[in-house]
């Protein structure tokens, strides 16, 4: 094949080349950017570009498509901010967003277009219990019902069992840290907390290097691979954001993330932000971030898997083993969260309650002519009605 | 000269739907349909033949497979997943339901991807130059109504999507094949014995299911905006009389924007689009339990069109 495969990796790096697309390449340009929930992004760069007026219509309308709706998640996400902070600030606790939410009230430009699945907070762990009983004083509900997910979340997880609200439907994810305490590195939550940033009365988020950091932190020890490449176009916008912006950024990333007990997942993002999107990082912090490199026979290893997974999650992008690179690295995950004695009879009851799962497939009422959606429906499509 | 796709036979279609795929535009939008299921040929055969045959297209707006998750389920209680771009985004159902998947998937490609437009969940006709949108919930008698409409000479725009220009809201064409449920199936045929119906899909999650084939001038006539002009609420009810009432606009806002698939979405433009929709249209409200007489309502309705 003589085809440019991978569209969406190289208008990413250089948008300039979406003049260059003829229709063809658009037709796979678009669902490789679906899948990756990078439409909206696309569109906001076609914005940032002044593209909209030169660019074939028809593959604009299902980036439009897409930007509007996350446009219209940001208004409902302002609305949530809102309500969480007056919650919180009955507690006389600070409202700490993480994630989308927090690109999005510190107006950064990696979260024009983006879309959220949720909302993720961050509460001092012994307030978690006052918090729970005021956010549920408010509709905000448990969304797993069954006692062992329960049990799974308030043992093992850094987070507690996601939350719903009862009337606008929007999820909630509340963390006490940012890894399990389980999980074989071990950041000081506290020490999070000390350097917080306010944006609005009572809103605040991480600090611009604890930002990075957690966003890396994130990616590098999730299981879930299907975001990761819009996961790494945010790393990218921060690392860009900041290091124009922030005076200080370059020369106290490192460091923090030693402090943190983080340099090794900090080490994986400034590694493939340049090796995926040649991100502009001074040679200075990446020779600082080697001391959070692996080995070299496992950084060869995790090269070979990383970059099979942070491709787009489409056919057209696949090479041989990209399936099975997933697969590793999901194992990884939750090899990182938990101690094996603890995680093979959790993966097996995972697997076993999937099986069950399929065989209970349920039938209700659909409003429009439409099939009946699966379980694993997106969140944001909840959000973005 | 345009090729249909009525021209090609049924053996035809079936190797293009297994081989490269069956491009088809309908509306502004395209697709491209594969599918190795007998019931997906005929049912395309017979409701499509109208519709142009296009043997590629540079750029599709969906690209959509149904077939077998894995060769064992091709023989042991048959079942179909629906593909999207790859993705499998509903639960698989039996193989006898195929062609309502087929078209229950089209109608979900449009409601949750396109923003371009203001979408209402609405039956439209067009009669005299003027668009009659009738906006309703499942179980209303909208496609009944819509289909005894157009068997009796009115535009059929869609009976689905109501899909509003955000430019110069005018109602654009997406004209597909009408879905039937249940009792209507039977009132429809006894209705007009010329109505033609594409393979029958026994309980489904909405009962029986049937599609019936659009008029060859609807089709024709797919790219063609029409002015808004009636904003009628229909409600089938057993034994009704037939009645036709002016509504007051503030509540047909309110109706139709629950009617809408992204109404809040759009915000401030979806706002406006709506008023300036409403503003055009005069709003009624419309009970009956006869077709004749419904379709009687409406045609002295159509001669009010400025």
């Amino acid at each position: 094949m003589t085809e440019r495969t991978y569209e969406l990796l190289e208008v990413l790096r250089r948008p300039e080349l979406l003049k260059t697309l003829s229709l063809p390449e658009w037709g796979r340009l678009i669902p490789q950017a679906r899948h990756a929930l990078l439409l909206g992004r696309l569109h906001a760069l076609v914005l940032q570009h002044g593209l909209v007026d030169v660019l074939p219509e028809q593959p604009l309308n299902h980036t439009l498509s897409a930007y509007l709706a996350s446009q219209k998640q940001r208004t409902t996400t302002a609305w949530e901010v809102r309500k969480l902070s007056d919650a919180l600030q009955s507690l006389g606790l600070p409202l700490v967003l993480l994630k989308g939410s927090a690109y999005i009230q510190s107006g950064l430009s990696v979260a024009e277009g983006r879309l959220l699945s949720d909302i993720d907070i961050l509460v001092p762990k012994e307030k978690l219990s006052t918090v729970e009983n005021t956010l549920h004083s408010r509709g905000w509900r448990s969304s797993k019902g069954d006692a062992y997910d329960e049990r799974y979340y308030r043992e093992w997880m850094h987070e507690i069992p996601p939350l719903r609200h009862i009337t606008r439907g929007s999820f909630l994810d509340v963390h006490h840290t940012i890894l399990p305490p389980t999980a074989k590195y071990k950041p000081d939550p506290v020490k999070i907390m000390a350097d917080i940033r306010e944006v609005a009365p009572g809103v605040y988020t991480l600090s611009p290097v604890d930002m990075v950091i957690h966003s890396a932190t994130h990616l590098f020890h999730e299981g879930d691979f299907d975001h990761g490449l819009r996961d790494i176009l945010d790393l990218h916008g921060l690392l860009n954001h900041f290091g124009e912006n922030e005076p200080g950024f370059w020369h106290r990333l490192v460091p923090r993330a030693v402090e943190l007990d983080l340099v090794h997942p900090l080490y994986y993002a400034l590694h493939y932000c340049r090796l995926i999107l040649n991100t502009d990082i001074p040679a200075a912090v990446l020779e600082q971030s080697r001391k959070g490199r692996p080995n070299p026979l496992m950084s060869g290893v995790m090269d070979g898997l990383f970059m099979r997974a942070l491709r787009p999650d489409h056919p057209s992008c696949e090479q041989p083993l990209t399936g099975v690179a997933r697969w590793l690295l999901y194992v990884r995950s939750h090899y990182l969260r938990m101690p094996l004695y603890l995680l093979i009879p959790h993966l097996t009851r995972k697997a076993w309650k999937r099986r069950v799962a399929d065989k209970t497939e349920q039938t209700g009422p659909a409003q429009a002519n439409v099939p009946e959606p699966r379980a694993r429906a997106n969140r944001w499509r909840f959000w973005a009605r | 000269m345009m090729t249909r796709i009525s021209e090609l036979d049924l053996i035809q279609l079936q190797s293009q739907l297994k081989g490269v795929g069956l491009y088809l535009k309908t509306g502004p939008f395209s697709y491209r349909i594969r599918s190795s299921v007998p019931a997906i040929a005929e049912g395309l055969h017979l409701l499509y033949g109208d519709s142009a045959f296009y043997p590629q297209m540079d750029f599709v707006d969906f690209d959509i497979r149904l077939d077998a998750p894995s060769r064992l389920r091709r023989y042991f209680r048959p079942k179909l997943d629906f593909y999207f771009d790859h993705q499998t985004p509903f639960k698989p159902l039996p193989l006898t339901q195929a062609y309502a998947f087929l078209e229950w998937g089209m109608n979900w490609c449009i409601s949750v991807h396109m923003n371009q437009y203001l979408k209402l969940h609405a039956a439209v006709l067009e009669k005299n130059g003027r668009a009659l949108v009738m906006p309703a919930a499942p179980g209303s008698g909208k496609s009944t109504l819509c289909a005894a409409l157009m068997l009796r000479g009115w535009r059929l725009l869609s009976d689905e999507h109501a899909l509003i220009s955000l430019d110069d809201n005018k109602l654009i064409p997406v004209c597909r094949p009408i879905s039937l449920k249940n009792r209507s199936i039977k009132v429809i045929s006894q209705f007009d014995s010329s109505a033609v119906f594409g393979p029958l899909c026994e309980d489904t999650h909405k009962g029986n299911v049937v599609h019936m084939k659009p008029d060859e001038q609807s089709v024709a006539l797919d790219h063609q905006p029409v002015t808004p002009g009636w904003l009628v609420f229909p409600k089938y009810i057993p034994g009704a009389d037939t009645r036709l009432t002016e509504r007051i606009k503030e509540t047909a806002f309110l109706k139709a924007g629950d009617q809408s698939f992204n109404y809040s979405l759009l915000g401030a433009e979806g706002f406006e689009v709506m008023s300036r929709l409403i503003e055009a249209c005069d709003c009624y409200n419309f009970s009956y339990s006869n077709l004749d007489e419904a379709v009687e309502t409406f045609d002295k309705l159509s001669e009010t069109a400025a």
